[in-house]
């Protein structure tokens, strides 16, 4: 059950109590909520396969490597390097603090807010919530209203399998939403869109309460110079069209000339026909959108663009279905490039340089990912050095969130701070910087003190300066 | 006017003019100088502001100041650096690494207690890791906020870091423009407008505030040397410190020799009357003048007390047996008032700690290890000295910030670069290998689903490539050395028995001997593997 029944209030009392016991501290502690979590995926992956094709007709194969692996890889990853984390982390010291201990110590925030995101409703609760758990924390945790089944699923099997006394599922609307933020949290962990990001950065900001924002925003596909053609339009549609193009992370526009254009289509319609075959609407590997509003908000789009459509065009309301869909002749002014699109449609816009291509990019709000297709190094780098975005990657797409050791997190629009791996634990930690000094030396200490000595000063600049070339990483 | 000047400091920016690290550097040095060649003007500005006695300004402001400037410019390279991340088994051929990149515009508002240390050592950061600046610094220090207008143009590329000056109205107009960061010095409620008015633009922010400092003095420890060095700090620049020592919490038995040895401390310090020390600082303005003596309402004043509005002078102040209801346990003193609340013990102190906000320092003395780890271990705040004042925030290598009310952020050394950078997830293939993508296309079926697991999914071990390697390396060499080990024993053994069959002999390995190889052996291994799994994740993942 969720929290029908009691008030907010009471929950996250409850929380900040077990909080304050320092009953999530021990490493112990951590590792069996995070093992409890292992199982509850484990022993439960039928029904959240389930939930899962229920909320968005995801296909098996698409829950299981983008929701339960992940999930699973996670949770294995913060297991066994945990008690790493956890080390106090020894820093160089300067002459004056030569004998003394300097070290930071990751510790717990106190009770943190996570709230998810419908597109994959499973792994963007359960992701941050395995750096909450693993850095000490409590955590009250708000699913995504619109995907109702994992909703409702995650709300039964959370109170099953972790502590109640540590971590607790909300759920609702707007509305509990609403009133859930007006509580004070140590920490907010939000990802979903930019207008409700505002809202909830000036909620934290009454309680100066620290955030992470994973936002979105149009993803730009820079496709040029010499490549081979189909592997990249196979990387592209894959990652276009993975959850009906329902992913933060999904290329949501590409910029090419004309001439490669010419041989993308041909390349695209191949690949979309290898992977849903040529009635993607009666393919199991095929997504469907979330709800009649976002369907209707993208056949709209559509409507209203300017484009020709090459590829697809088709789509049934009632199935919540829209046909994989590439567009050409879009201009900039287009409905198609006015917001993150969001859905399985792929806009083609040509540009004659790639000067021409990263100008377009640079105009506009700095993205999520940034994707480059290209056989030639030199047009790889010259776009990741004069662009910005959350994450980059070239020749392929969403697969660099996959990996642990890199951080996964906006810039700029498409948000603030990161997660994943160590990242997501040092998310929800605060560094404490640390200083343990002796009781000798206090004739060093002399120098500082009243009456000043000019001549003191000489010594103590050169006992707390640097030196050059003075070597102040940690001392492992 | 302030809309002109971000519009110019984005402009500068997006010339790209700050991207080399040659410009960075020459900026930096540029600074250096300034610090150096202007020290006489500095002093006398600082003097007029504030009262605070050159050597106070070195030791405190610009001695650090230098040491962060040095310190960027040596490591600005490395810092800037791309950083590689573990890669997993389908991107072992693939680079994989984190880039530092430069944010934007960011705003740099300062505070009046340490005007140069707090405005400067965020700029340097921000410098350091490519950004244009817009530095506001506070009016209340008007002389060197005057001073820092005139001075920064004069070393520094102009339309890059424009200085701001004014009060309340420029800073509002200021935070409706758009940044890419905010660096606030200051209070928490003047924090709250800022991260306020950041949400609007979806602004990152970094927050150093302030709080009531707790200072927990043991009975177990040498009292003469935890008062001074609290004094020290205390009393320093009038005690208008972020992270002064705001309050003692000790045990009813010693607050009377602590009294004593402050008071004697004070004596050696600034001399019978510190009215006329060259090195007692004064309230910054008639306003915190007011505010500081409006807190002794309802205390006992144990030492000084005297004051002097005419001079904003207030006497070192220590008030006994405060009660935690008192008004001046309610707020951040930010002057020379030290209340003593007395307490049962380190039990009491941690929970009265706690019933509180985290502050942004944590101060404990005591000659037992065992008190300071609980303290460490039971409370939280931005940073903690254990038997000393303010020296965390000396070290470079620790990272200076709050948590909770104190702020969010931190910064120093690299701390500085790494928050006002964008630290972007990079992976780079290459088009080839297609065939190793297969797994994951539909269409789908189980076999291969499971292809595409093998490949994704963690291991139960879940090291790194490299670690495994290392790993499988140094089994081997460990089975190795075992199984020479055995040979050789055995091998002695065997000639033993030949050539002594006369004697009786013990045997020269038996069942300890082996479980001790065997166990050497393992432990070796493990030692080489933790070691190495340690190290790979030593590096800080910063941000």
């Amino acid at each position: 059950m969720g929290v029908e029944m009691e008030g907010q209030s009471v929950v996250i009392d409850r929380l900040r109590t077990s909080f304050r016991s320092g009953v999530t501290v021990p490493e112990s502690f951590r590792l069996a909520q995070l093992e409890a979590l292992f199982s509850l995926i484990k022993e439960n992956e039928t029904q959240i396969l389930q939930a899962l094709h229920q909320d968005l007709a995801k296909p098996k194969f698409e829950a299981v490597l983008s929701e339960i692996d992940m999930v699973t890889n996670e949770l294995c990853f913060a297991i066994n390097n945990l008690r790493t984390w956890m080390q106090p982390e020894y820093v160089g010291k300067n002459l004056a603090t030569k004998l003394d201990d300097c070290f930071v110590r990751r510790e717990p925030l106190g009770v943190v807010l996570i709230i998810g995101a419908w597109n994959y409703p499973l792994q963007l609760i359960l992701l941050p919530l395995v750096g909450a758990i693993a850095a000490g924390n409590c955590a009250v945790v708000k699913p995504s209203e619109i995907s109702q089944a994992t909703e409702k699923l995650l709300a039964e099997l959370i109170p099953k399998y972790l502590s109640q006394e540590c971590y607790a599922v909300v759920c609702g609307g707007a509305e509990e939403t609403k009133t859930l933020l007006e509580h004070r949290f140590d920490h907010i962990f939000y990802t979903g869109s930019q207008v409700v990001a505002r809202s909830i950065l000036q909620a934290a900001a009454i309680h100066l309460t620290p955030v992470t924002l994973e936002l979105g925003g149009k993803c730009p596909c820079l496709i040029y110079g010499r490549l081979d053609i189909k592997a990249a339009a196979r990387r592209l549609v894959w990652a276009k069209f993975f959850n009906a193009g329902q992913s933060c992370v999904a290329p949501d526009y590409v910029l090419c000339t004309p001439l490669t254009r010419d041989a993308l289509i041909p390349a695209i319609r191949e690949a979309l026909e290898t992977f849903y075959t040529p009635q993607p609407r009666q393919c199991p590997d095929m997504g469907r959108i979330v709800t009649d509003k976002h369907w209707t908000r993208l056949t709209e789009m559509l409507k209203r663009s300017t484009g020709t459509v090459a590829i697809g065009g088709e789509s049934d309301k009632e199935e919540k279905y829209i046909e994989p869909t590439v567009l050409v002749d879009v201009k900039e002014t287009d409905s198609l490039m006015e917001e993150e699109i969001f859905g399985p449609i792929l806009p083609i816009l040509t540009i004659e340089t790639l000067e021409e291509g990263i100008d377009f990019i640079n105009r506009r709000e700095k993205p999520l990912a940034l994707y480059v297709f290209s056989d030639e190094p030199p047009v790889v780098t010259k776009v990741l050095e004069n662009s910005s975005s959350g994450g980059f990657c070239s020749n392929d797409g969403i697969v660099h969130m996959t990996l642990p050791g890199l951080p996964f997190g906006g810039v700029g629009a498409s948000g603030m701070g990161s997660y994943h791996g160590r990242w997501g634990f040092e998310t929800f930690s605060h560094r404490r910087a640390c200083m343990l000094r002796g009781w000798g030396l206090e004739r060093v200490n002399v120098l500082r003190y009243p009456p000043y000595q000019e001549s003191s000063l000489g010594w103590l600049r050169w006992a707390t300066g640097a030196k050059k070339g003075w070597a102040g990483c940690s001392v492992m | 006017m302030e809309m002109e000047v971000v519009e110019n400091a984005r402009a500068a920016f997006l010339s790209g003019r700050s991207r080399p690290l040659q410009f960075r550097v020459q900026q930096l040095q540029a600074l250096r100088r300034l610090i150096a060649e202007k020290e006489t003007e500095i002093a006398a500005a600082l003097k007029k502001d504030i009262n605070k006695s050159e050597f106070d300004l070195q030791l405190f402001e610009l001695i650090g100041i230098d040491t962060e400037i040095r310190l960027a410019i040596d490591r600005l390279a490395e810092w800037a650096a791309p950083r590689p991340a573990e890669k997993n088994l389908l991107t072992l051929s693939d680079q994989v690494f984190i880039q530092p990149e430069a944010l934007g515009v960011v705003l740099i508002i300062g505070a009046w207690n340490y005007p140069w240390a707090v405005t400067i050592q965020p700029l340097i950061g921000a410098i350091a890791a490519g950004n244009a600046a817009v530095v506001k610094p506070s009016e209340l220090s008007e002389n060197s906020s005057k001073l820092l207008k005139e001075l920064l143009p004069q070393y520094l590329d102009q339309e890059m870091y424009p200085v701001v000056t004014g009060g309340v109205p420029e800073t509002q107009e200021l935070l409706r423009q758009r940044f890419d960061h905010i660096f606030y010095t200051g209070n928490s409620t003047v924090g709250k407008l800022v991260m306020e008015a950041a949400s609007r633009h979806l602004t990152p922010v970094t927050l150093e505030l302030g709080g009531k400092s707790p200072c927990y003095i043991d009975k177990d420890c040498d009292l003469s040397i935890a008062c001074r060095r609290i004094t020290w700090g205390k009393f320093t620049n009038c005690g208008q410190t972020c992270i002064a020592p705001d309050y003692i919490l000790c045990e009813p038995s010693i607050q009377d020799r602590v009294i004593e040895e402050i008071r004697h401390t004070l004596m050696e310090f600034y001399g019978d009357d510190p009215k006329t020390s060259p090195d007692y600082g004064r309230i910054i303005n008639k306003r915190h003048f007011s505010r500081v003596i409006g807190l002794l309402e309802g205390t006992a004043v144990a030492l000084g007390g005297e004051s002097d509005e005419s001079q904003c002078y207030i006497a070192p102040t220590v008030l006994r047996d405060v009660k935690p209801d008192a008004k001046v346990m309610q707020e951040e003193i930010f002057g020379p008032l030290l209340p003593i609340v007395t307490v049962s013990g380190l039990e009491e102190a941690i929970r009265f700690i706690n019933d509180r906000e985290k502050p942004l320092a944590l101060y404990v003395f005591s000659s037992k290890k065992q008190v300071i780890k609980r303290m460490l271990a039971e409370t939280s705040s931005g940073g903690v000295t254990a038997n000393d004042v303010l020296m965390h925030f000396s070290v470079p290598s620790l990272p200076f910030g709050g948590v909770g009310n104190s702020g969010m952020g931190r910064y120093h050394g690299k701390h500085s670069f790494d928050q006002l950078s964008h630290l972007r997830a990079c992976l780079v293939k290459p088009l080839a290998m297609e065939g190793l993508n297969q797994a994951r296309y539909p269409p789908q079926c189980p076999a291969r689903l499971r292809q595409a697991r093998f490949f994704m999914q963690k291991a139960p071990c879940s090291c790194p490539p490299a670690t495994c390697v290392w790993a499988t390396l140094a089994s081997i060499l460990a089975l190795g050395l075992l199984i020479a080990l055995l040979v050789v024993l055995f091998k002695v053994r065997g000639e033993n028995c030949v050539h002594s069959h006369t004697h009786t002999h013990t045997p020269l390995i038996d069942t300890h001997t082996i479980s001790f190889i065997v166990s050497l052996t393992f432990h070796t291994h493990t030692l080489i593997h933790r070691q190495h799994t340690h190290i790979s994740y030593s590096h800080d993942p910063v941000k």
